[in-house]
């Protein structure tokens, strides 16, 4: 390539563009380049204009989920409106001690994991879903009746074969009996990974003992129909999905225990025992 | 309208269709047609994105040097699909979770690049623009037709609204549940294609190959 045909100076004023040979390297550098810029101004400018719409949008089918898993949702209904039943709360996770600190609602988990000061990086050897990060505080969302805690919906997310999974567990009141489990944003293989959408599977949790009276976390993802001993902690896995049906199982596992929601779990458990006042 | 701007509309609908004739876009009219829903949108964002890349690759057509002119119409495609993509996450939240992938696998639908380079490269922007349209709207009434009669028949309903009911429900109507699985469009599109050949025998292909009767020894 001659020296003077470098594209800084074809990218100029279009009287450079056209003295320069209609097959030259600069010239096809200098179209490719505009079509980029131009490209990629429509595109990010999509992104930030459609930005505050999107994330609505996510907000309201976090919420949807939310009370999907609790077995509350009625879909004919905005989400938005029946929200008002659940009570979010913020929850110090080495502690379990309810805690002021942020919005519940709004709370985007990825960005809370990386936010400096109030974040820790997960040990090695206890990070069984891959989450590497947790935030010091994370939401939990509360179904209340008579003044007793009815059901316990936990934010959980953890790695599967291509994506994270996020999602939410239901627990009953004794913090130990699975309500529900759904999951709102994940990229599992369509078909095989993202039957966990499957409302069919997601039936299979709901009344699995998923913890111990000691919090030990029993729950397992089996392959086939559980039986036998232990079929009140076993669910049945995917065909053709067995990494993300792990990594639900990991998931779950990180996030009732010491790591996750086990502190507060345990103190959801001892108050739902011991019959005393919640909050 | 000139005759010719007509021709580049209206042909791509049944005389020149991209997927029964053409055979291309097989791939998403398989996987988003078991609703009518997904389906209408899918057909917009194609049409959209079709039309438009043709309209802006034929206004840049004689300015982009041969040898790159793939790398540009890919970079219009997907700039399109993705600004699609995130309309319809803004708009259509929903649907846009039912397509999934789907919308995003348009920038390698073969209907859009295959119109790009077949014509856009050739021809002039409005011209190209009618074309893409055209060709969006061909990909429609096939992917239309296929996914009303995998919901209708497939759930008894159609935009969701019960028209059969349903024998758990208390009706007469049994679902066929191949109708909901991908391998009943295949089974469709093949219907569909064998009917219209069947009208137009023009559309039909000439053998490429002959089955030879081969004698055999021995009994089989």
């Amino acid at each position: 390539m001659p020296p003077e045909a470098t594209p800084r100076e074809a990218a100029g004023p279009f009287a450079a563009l056209r003295r320069l040979a209609p097959d030259s390297p600069a010239r096809a550098f200098a179209i490719v380049i505009a079509v980029c810029v131009v490209c990629s101004v429509l595109v990010s400018s999509a992104a930030v204009v459609l930005a505050p719409i999107q994330h609505e949008n996510a907000l309201k089918v976090r919420q949807r989920q939310i009370l999907l898993a609790a077995g509350l949702l009625d879909p004919s209904r905005d989400p938005v409106g029946q929200f008002s039943q659940v009570t979010p709360r913020m929850v110090d996770l080495r502690t379990g001690d309810y805690v002021e600190a942020g919005d519940p609602v709004d709370f985007d988990v990825a960005a809370e994991s990386r936010a400096p000061g109030s974040s820790q990086a997960v040990p090695d050897e206890a990070d069984v879903a891959k989450v590497r990060r947790r935030p010091d505080a994370m939401p939990v969302y509360l179904i209340e009746r008579q003044g007793r805690v009815e059901t316990v919906v936990l934010p959980v997310h953890g790695y599967g074969l291509w994506s994270t999974m996020y999602g939410f567990l239901a627990l009953e009141g004794d913090g130990r009996t699975v309500k529900g489990i759904t999951f709102y944003q994940h990229g599992e293989t369509p078909g095989l990974g993202s039957e966990i959408d499957n409302p069919a599977w997601q039936a299979r949790w709901v009344g699995k003992q998923a913890l111990a009276a000691d919090g030990s976390v029993l729950l397992r993802v089996v392959k086939g129909e559980p039986r036998g001993e232990g079929i009140e902690h076993q669910v049945d896995g995917l065909a053709g999905a067995t990494l993300t049906a792990r990594g639900v199982e990991n998931l779950v596992h990180y996030w009732l225990g010491e790591q996750g929601f086990g502190p507060y779990l345990a103190r959801l458990r001892a108050a739902s025992g011991g019959a005393a006042d919640e909050t | 309208m000139k005759p010719e701007a007509r021709k580049a509309l209206i042909e791509p609908i049944i005389e020149n269709n991209p997927v029964i004739l053409q055979v291309l876009g097989i791939c998403s009219a398989l996987a988003v047609t078991s609703r009518l829903l997904p389906s209408l949108i899918m057909s917009l964002a194609l049409t959209a994105v079709t039309a438009f890349s043709c309209l802006f690759i034929s206004m840049v057509r004689k300015a982009v040097p041969a040898n790159v002119r793939i790398i540009v119409q890919m970079t219009i495609i997907a700039s399109l699909v993705i600004v699609v993509d995130q309309l319809l996450r803004a708009y259509l939240p929903e649907v846009s979770r039912q397509l999934s992938v789907f919308v995003g696998l348009i920038i390698t639908n073969c209907i859009v690049l295959g119109r790009a380079e077949a014509f856009a490269m050739k021809n002039g922007p409005w011209l190209s623009f009618l074309d893409g349209i055209g060709h969006g709207l061909g990909y429609s009434a096939i992917l239309i037709l296929v996914a009303v009669v995998r919901e209708l028949f497939g759930t008894g309903a159609l935009l969701g609204y019960p028209l059969l009911p349903l024998r758990s429900a208390g009706g007469w109507y049994e679902p066929n549940g191949l109708l909901v699985l991908a391998p009943s469009a295949f089974f469709l599109i093949a219907a569909i294609i064998w009917a219209v050949r069947s009208w137009k025998p023009a559309q039909q292909e000439k053998d490429e190959f002959r089955i030879h009767i081969v004698h055999r020894t021995g009994a089989s």
